[in-house]
């Protein structure tokens, strides 16, 4: 428990303060866009980078804790940094490194905001979200996640002249709200009668079973809404789209995997040991997002309205982790358990990467095409091919194919689902197989919304004449492109080195003994008896080397003539782009096949149009049947109460005149 | 640990069992529906032919026989010939679409297993594990009943949730008392001779056999 | 790991590059003849691939290099897969670096990179092609997966040679659970390889392709990688259903003599694996294309039957 300034945590909270240094120097020259990102923004990287490096040597480090003399008195904030901590701020630094160097080259004039403030925003939401991940009291929590919540919400409402945003942003804040009442009630029951809200009384506090659910379930429903959990979900598609595509990759890639370390901290951390059957009520919650999210996803027409669906699904499947790990721990079996609750850390991880890249894709499309729907995109790769290429590593990341790093974590989330049969509860042990079944399911689908992704947007034919002027992206957003990029592929290859690193987290909160065994550096054994094991760098070299023996064979036994002609068109000459198969279309088996999951308005042409016109309209049924019905329940309540303001002077005194008689009469 | 070839034999038969329940769930042509009521019954006569052989218990021989006579060979004849005077061929319209009964199925499945467990631990047959199937096929059954439009599926359900009785009886106590067996053998048959009255009933007053003009019947305010 | 299993696995790699073309050809033949048609030679497929070889590439105008490379992705996706399925043995040396889900995520990769392919050219067949193979293969890799579940819950591993050890080793009786993941394999094995009743391997109609829609622009040595990996495919996916419910016949690394029995032993059993196929081929009429994911639905439901039936009965 050292508090010297050399310290870990120390170093950290420096950096953090760092970063609210660099965002407040974005105010010195606030219209300078040259500052901002020549500098600004690269100090910025950096101290993201050193972030991550300094949590991540901490990681095996017992936990150390400081009292900073900030904040009310008799209410300092309290700081804590242990391994739980530490792998999510590796998260922080790294992702934020990459999205840092490529904003640097990518915010431009004009968009409503001015640069510095920009950059203040930026810097002070990285900041919010690493206090959040070191806070170890209550109200120090709350603070950090108001930040955070503020802070990307402006973000988000950078192009605030466009109404839509405007109404993202609102929506945004408004569930972002509620879920941090949630959270505070949460924190309210954890103190368990102590009034205490230090995490460490909290840990120490005993409560009665009942009151622990009701806490469980509190910080469910809150960090849930800030998670994106379905029904709490409908602000992402609005959101993420809204902002400007790094703060997107921000927002995916490591605002949500805060609340993932939220309801992780609260659930293994402050209230120990958790009930078996809250894991079950984690799966089905977190299966029926990862279905949703997916669906909804292969459906789309908005590229990153898509990338936001795929996001609620990725949070599903961290979810059921979560559940499962709970499960396993709360039956007594802690090895599947461990492997559950790193599945869940790795699968945070590698979706911080392959998101971010991703969404900084789409910001390099969006500047080189200014289009966002998918109908009028395509044949990217030809003007694009930078951008194409590490687009490319991120979707197959995201599809789960082997080497990269989507893939490891699903694998290890089926290894331990290998060993569901063996709960000791009746129902459980065929109900989890069942839910393997639906994981494997949304991975699947995973493939197929990538592939459209991909396929619509860099492939083909471009959709519309100006797409021939797209400009590939810039120096900047090439190497945080890379950057991510790199981070997806050493995921992928190195999870003999990440693995142990990570099962030191449940050591350290006590749920298992041992870290889990790996039998050498190249090669993944996470269940020692279970004969399953994954190389993934052995895995690459045999597919190179196949790849490679082919490429030169057919090149020495055969001539390698190559002829351009016109593709294929069955004898139909006038074949254009837009005979493609659209966005719509692609998604169009999805939408047959899940059709009770949407609402669907079709207009369809009839042969008297003069101008015939199809539109389909996806909507969300879970808006329909409980948010307007919601909103008007609100509404209506709000109305009944506006006799209160009357207008009249005399009326507000006498509100006052009552009030102090009501606390004269209390005092006495 | 390997079970005995009976044993594993009735295993087979039992899945074969939830298979056919299955089968008829997402069946669309009423004759094969009433095909594979046919042969339901025909695996249950196997079954307990097996189990009257395995564990010596005569009166089982003649259960097997009633089975043959009744659902193997009496009941299917006169469904079919109710669908030949009645002319109904096709059930198309479920009320839920295939897939998804399909999924409720698997949730009912997984909830008679899950409900079987605790009850196979009690009991003392050596087919106690083959509860659960029963107890699913009789959901199934009933699942059948409530997602079919056509009188005829309606019935051919009723029948096979009896199937399912009866092997459920089967695996768990070797079978009922002989006037439990006989009084529901005749309580089947003589309800499907009114059904079978029923049914022209229906179809004269309404000319079709689809039961939601049935609702018709309800008072208007 | 002695000399012995690295030659297992050099044999099993060679073996199914130099007979996945002979199996597609056998099975042709059989479809011929139940068919009442003159077989063509058996030897047909290996001619057509040296044919094409020696052609010249034509690519479309508009494609990238992403089209020229996919097949040699694609190839080596399929002769790695050849390397993880015990086809003659059962000590695999590179089975320690991808187990049965990895295996999965192969075809899963030859799939995608098939598919982006497809899209690439900006066709509407090409994109069609693209479409419908996705919406096939969503299906069908959770089915596929849940097969192979069941199949490590009985063998308490998830390494393909390790179950079709434990498999093999296990005393002879009736399973049903592994009677319904059979049943689910055989119909996914339909839908992956682009048979009837799922797709026409045979078919020039391009509404009605799945798989050859995707193949459609493609020319010379790039379509014979294609072929060849179309071939190599349902070899693999043969070799694992040997595996997985005919485990019998594989050399268990104790001795040189048992690999070499292995070989005919093999043979045997794609030789009838392919005249089943070309029966069931011959017998079920092509679906619809909107009945195909019913038609998976039903595989999938019967491996998830096959999955509870296993964890009650313990069968």
């Amino acid at each position: 428990m050292t508090t010297g300034l050399s310290s870990p945590l120390a170093i950290c909270l420096a950096l953090l303060a760092a970063w609210g240094v660099v965002g407040l120097a974005g105010m010195l020259r606030p219209a300078s866009l040259r500052f901002a990102g020549r500098t600004l923004f690269p100090l910025g990287a950096l101290c993201g980078a050193a972030l991550a490096v300094v949590a991540g040597l901490n990681i095996a480090a017992p936990p150390e804790q400081i009292v900073l003399l900030i904040g009310l008195p008799d209410l300092p904030l309290h700081m804590r940094l242990d391994a739980l901590s530490s792998v999510f701020l590796v998260l922080l630094g790294a992702t934020s490194t990459g999205i840092s160097i490529f904003s640097a080259g990518y915010f431009r004039r004009g968009q409503g905001t001015l640069p510095g403030l920009l950059c203040l925003e930026y810097h002070l939401f990285l900041a919010s979200m690493g206090f959040v991940l070191l806070a170890d009291d209550a109200y120090g929590f709350m603070l950090a996640w108001e930040t955070m919540a503020l802070s990307s919400y402006f973000l988000v409402t950078t192009q605030h002249r466009i109404p839509e945003i405007r109404s993202a942003g609102f929506l945004y804040l408004l569930i972002a709200h509620v879920g941090a009442i949630s959270i505070l009630l949460a924190f309210g029951v954890l103190q368990g009668g102590t009034w205490h809200f230090t995490f460490d009384s909290m840990r120490t506090a005993e409560m009665k079973p009942a009151w622990a659910t009701a806490a469980f379930l509190l910080a469910l429903f809150g960090f849930g809404a800030k998670a994106g959990l379905v029904p709490l979900h409908v602000w992402l598609p609005e959101a993420h789209p809204a902002a400007p595509s790094p703060v997107s990759a921000l927002m995916s890639g490591v605002m949500l995997k805060t609340a993932v370390y939220g309801m992780l901290r609260v659930t293994f951390d402050l209230i120990g040991t958790p009930a078996w059957w809250w894991g079950l009520i984690l799966l089905m919650v977190g299966l029926l997002t990862a279905l949703y999210g997916v669906v909804y996803a292969a459906a789309q027409t908005d590229m990153k309205r898509l990338l936001a669906y795929s996001s609620i699904e990725n949070i599903g499947i961290l979810f059921t982790g979560m559940g499962l790990a709970v499960v396993y721990f709360g039956v007594g079996m802690p090895v599947p358990g461990t492997v559950a609750l790193v599945a869940v850390l790795y699968h945070a991880l590698n979706h911080a990467f392959m998101k971010s890249l991703l969404f900084l894709g789409t910001g390099a499309v969006l500047h080189a095409t200014g289009e966002r729907n998918l109908g009028r995109l395509g044949g990217l790769i030809h003007r694009m091919p930078w951008t194409a290429w590490l687009t490319l590593v991120g979707a197959l990341a995201i599809a789960g194919l082997p080497p990269l790093n989507g893939f490891v974590s699903e694998w290890l989330l089926l290894q331990s689902f290998l060993l569901a049969h063996e709960v000791p509860k009746p129902f459980v042990n065929m109900l989890l197989p069942l839910g393997a079944a639906v994981l494997v399911l949304a991975a699947a689908l995973a493939g197929y919304v990538m592939v459209k992704f991909f396929g619509v947007i860099f492939l083909g034919q471009p959709r519309e004449a100006r797409l021939k002027d797209a400009h590939d992206a810039g120096r900047t957003e090439r190497i945080g492109l890379i950057w991510l990029a790199a981070g997806c592929v050493l995921l992928g290859l190195l999870p003999t080195r990440v693995l142990p690193t990570l099962s030191l987290v449940p050591e350290q909160l006590g749920l298992s003994v041992g870290t889990m065994a790996t039998s050498s550096w190249w090669r993944l054994v996470p269940l020692p008896d279970r004969g399953a094991s994954y190389s993934p760098m052995i895995f690459l070299l045999a597919v190179a080397a196949v790849i490679a023996i082919t490429v030169l064979a057919v090149h020495y036994f055969y001539h390698q003539r190559i002829r351009r002609s016109a593709p294929w068109d069955c004898g139909f000459v006038r074949l254009d782009a837009r005979m493609q198969d659209t966005a719509e279309g692609f998604g169009q088996p999805i939408r047959h096949i899940f059709q009770p999951f949407f609402t669907l308005e079709r207009e369809l042409p009839t042969p008297f149009d003069a101008a015939p016109r199809y539109r389909v309209t996806i909507g969300d049924p879970l808006w329909r049947a409980l948010y307007l019905p919601l909103g008007r329940v609100v509404q209506r309540g709000a109305d009944s109460l506006a006799w209160l303001q009357q207008g009249r002077i005399a009326s507000y005194l006498l509100y006052s005149f009552v009030t102090l008689l009501t606390l004269l009469a209390l005092m006495l | 640990m390997p079970l005995p070839l009976d044993l594993q034999i009735l295993n087979a038969l039992a899945a074969l069992l939830l298979l056919l329940s299955f089968a008829m769930l997402s069946q669309r042509r009423i004759v094969t529906l009433v095909n594979l009521l046919a042969f339901q019954g025909a695996l249950l006569c196997a079954a307990t032919l097996l189990l009257a052989w395995r564990t010596g218990e005569n009166h089982l021989y003649l259960s097997a026989l009633l089975t043959l006579t009744l659902k193997v060979v009496f009941l299917p004849w006169l469904l079919h010939r109710l669908i030949r005077r009645l002319g109904v061929y096709w059930d198309t319209e479920p009320v839920l679409n295939i897939p998804g009964t399909m999924l409720i199925a698997l949730l009912i499945v997984v909830f008679s297993f899950g409900l079987a467990q605790p009850i196979s631990e009690l009991a003392s047959t050596a087919t106690r594990n083959a509860i659960g199937i029963a107890v699913a096929v009789i959901l199934l059954a009933f699942l059948t009943m409530i997602t079919r439009r056509k009188a005829m599926s309606q019935v051919v359900g009723f029948l096979s949730m009896e199937n399912g009785l009866f092997f459920g009886a089967m695996s768990a106590t070797y079978g009922m008392p002989m006037i439990v067996e006989l009084g529901v053998a005749l309580d089947v048959l003589v309800a499907m001779l009114v059904l079978g009255v029923f049914f022209f009933q229906i179809r004269e007053q309404f000319d079709s056999l689809d039961l939601h003009h049935l609702e018709s019947l309800k008072e208007e305010e | 790991m002695n000399a012995l299993d690295w030659v297992t696995q050099l044999m099993e790699v060679v073996a199914a590059l130099a007979a996945a073309p002979l199996l597609v050809g056998w099975v042709n033949c059989c479809r011929a003849w139940l068919q009442n048609r003159t077989a063509p030679s058996v030897l047909l497929p290996y001619r057509g691939i040296r044919k094409l070889f020696h052609k010249d590439a034509v690519i479309a105008e508009g494609a990238s290099p992403l089209f020229r490379i996919a097949p040699y992705i694609v190839f080596g996706a399929m002769v790695t897969a050849a390397m993880v399925i015990p086809s003659m043995g059962t000590r695999l040396p590179f089975t320690t670096a991808a187990d049965a889900i990895a295996l999965v995520g192969l075809f899963a990769t030859a799939r995608v990179f098939l598919s982006l392919a497809a899209m690439d050219v900006g066709t509407a067949f090409g994109s069609l092609g693209a479409r419908r193979e996705m919406m096939v293969g969503f299906l069908a890799e959770p089915a596929l997966l849940i097969v192979i579940f069941v199949a490590s819950l009985i063998s308490s591993t998830t390494s393909l040679p390790a179950i079709a050890e434990a498999l093999a080793t296990r005393t002879l009786g009736v399973y049903p659970s592994l009677a319904f993941t059979a049943v689910a394999f055989m119909m996914v094995l339909l839908a992956e390889n682009a048979r009837i009743p799922v797709d026409n391997p045979a078919t020039h109609l391009e509404l009605t392709m799945i798989h050859e829609a995707m193949l459609l622009e493609y020319s010379a040595r790039h379509l014979a990688l294609m072929e060849w990996a179309a071939a190599l495919k349902l070899f693999n996916y043969t070799c694992i259903g040997f595996a997985l419910f005919i485990p019998w016949g594989t050399s268990t690394g104790d001795a040189p003599l048992a690999l070499v029995a292995a070989i005919p032993v093999l043979g045997l059993k794609l030789l009838v694996a392919g005249a089943v196929l070309a029966v069931v081929e011959t017998v079920s009429a092509k679906l619809r294309v909107f009945r195909a994911p019913e038609f998976l639905a039903t595989a999938f439901m019967l491996a998830m039957l096959g999955l509870l039936v296993h964890v009650l009965l313990g069968a």
